[in-house]
């Protein structure tokens, strides 16, 4: 969080990623309407790099990357509706 | 990001409620675009607002075939060509369901062709997906109906030289009533079609063009599936209600995608009752389609 004031901007939203079912075809940081993302320099254990949130100030939480992973393994979120599920409760699953 | 996340453990892909979670990962290679227009099916399903008991999803055989097997819904893996008979068949036979016929361009259009053209005539109520790639994948990369002309099979290793189907003008002349065309670069218009489709009676057609990278972009040098959706995004026009005639594709050819046909013509259980109440009257008992409803 101390990245994003340095950069004197709020981030709006963020992902989630499942870096190891990531297959590193690049859909998300390539679409990304805000470049946000970039591949990390690890490998996940099927030998792929995987996208990670380079510029976190930059995500709206658009869900573009979400939209355009052919493996399910990024999506993004809105702060605004992280907060809501969180209040409402939200049910359990896979996330980061 | 890490602080982010620790705080929203529990969250999880809104896409995840609609697949059957313990078969991922799917069996698809890196930037395949099937995945993709998975994505976008979730969402115009989470859209349209139907009740997913009542949706039923039917593929054929091939890379695309798979997706009936990940999603989360009533779904069948049929024999190599047959899913639109098969759907015809759950269709009459339980009218209230919506049936999603979601295959590749081999299976509906080379094995399963004359399932295709029929039941457009006969304006069946299913939505048919073709995710075109362009070749057999599966299978390993021999010539379709859909390889553009020039391109390099293995089973045309000289570039094809027969000359490919134009799927929304086969769709739009056999009588489809919504026929749209999208690539993978499109998500939100496809998720946008995938919805109109979905609500619209009668038998709907998306063609969604999709990488292959394995078998159709390398064998053709053509690059990763990240450069040809850039491809796509650089060569495509929208042009809605464009002339069907217009819009056949050539090798790495300008694309022109949009809705082409949105029109009104009676399903064929429609048609059925009409005709069986007006020749027989009472003696006849209406099934299903817009009768059906309850
Ligand atoms: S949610 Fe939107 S802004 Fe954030 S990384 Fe994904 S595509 Fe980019
Ligand atoms: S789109 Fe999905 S599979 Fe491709 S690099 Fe991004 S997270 Fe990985």
């Amino acid at each position: 969080m101390g990245d994003e004031k340095a950069a004197g901007k709020k981030a709006k939203g963020t992902v989630f990623v499942r870096s190891e079912v990531c297959k590193g075809c690049s859909y998300c940081i390539e679409f990304c309407p805000t470049d946000c993302l970039e591949f990390s320099k690890d490998f996940n254990s099927k030998g792929y790099h995987y996208p990670v949130l380079a510029r976190p100030e930059d995500c709206t939480g658009c869900d573009l990357c979400g939209l355009y992973c052919p493996d399910f393994a990024i999506f993004g979120m809105k702060f605004k509706d992280l907060e809501a599920r969180k209040n409402a409760g939200a049910s359990g699953g896979a996330g980061g | 990001m890490s602080e982010d996340l620790a705080r929203f453990e529990d969250v999880e892909n809104p896409v995840m409620p609609y697949l059957r979670q313990e078969r991922i990962p799917h069996i698809w290679c890196p930037g395949c675009g099937i995945g993709t227009t998975v994505n976008c099916f979730a969402r115009a399903l989470t859209e349209s607002g139907l009740d997913l008991d009542k949706v039923s999803i039917v593929s054929g055989i091939g890379c695309t075939g798979r997706v009936a097997g990940y999603m989360r819904l009533d779904s069948f893996h049929t024999t190599h060509g047959r899913a639109i008979p098969f759907a015809t068949g759950l269709k009459l036979a339980n009218p209230r369901l919506k049936v999603v016929v979601y295959s590749g361009d081999g299976d509906l259009f080379a094995i399963g062709g004359n399932h295709f053209v029929h039941a457009a005539r006969r304006n069946m109520d299913l939505t048919v997906i073709c995710v075109n790639n362009s070749t057999y994948g599966m299978t390993g990369g021999q010539v379709a109906p859909t390889t553009p002309l020039g391109a390099t099979q293995t089973t045309m290793p000289y570039g094809n030289f027969e000359n490919p189907f134009n799927l929304p003008f086969l769709a739009d002349a056999c009588g489809a009533v919504y026929v749209a065309r999208w690539t993978v670069f499109h998500v939100k218009q496809l998720t946008r079609a995938m919805k109109e489709a979905l609500l619209k009676p009668g038998f709907t057609f998306i063609e969604v063009l999709a990488p292959c990278p394995t078998l159709y972009l390398r064998r053709n040098r053509l690059g990763d599936g990240v450069d040809q959706v850039k491809y796509y995004k650089e060569k495509s026009t929208i042009k809605h209600g464009a002339d069907t005639k217009e819009v056949g594709l050539g090798f790495q050819s300008d694309i022109v995608v949009g809705k082409f046909v949105d029109r009104e013509r009676p399903t064929w259980l429609d048609s059925m009752n009409q005709h069986f109440s007006k020749v027989l009257g009472t003696r006849f008992q209406p099934w299903g389609g817009s009768n059906g409803e309850d």
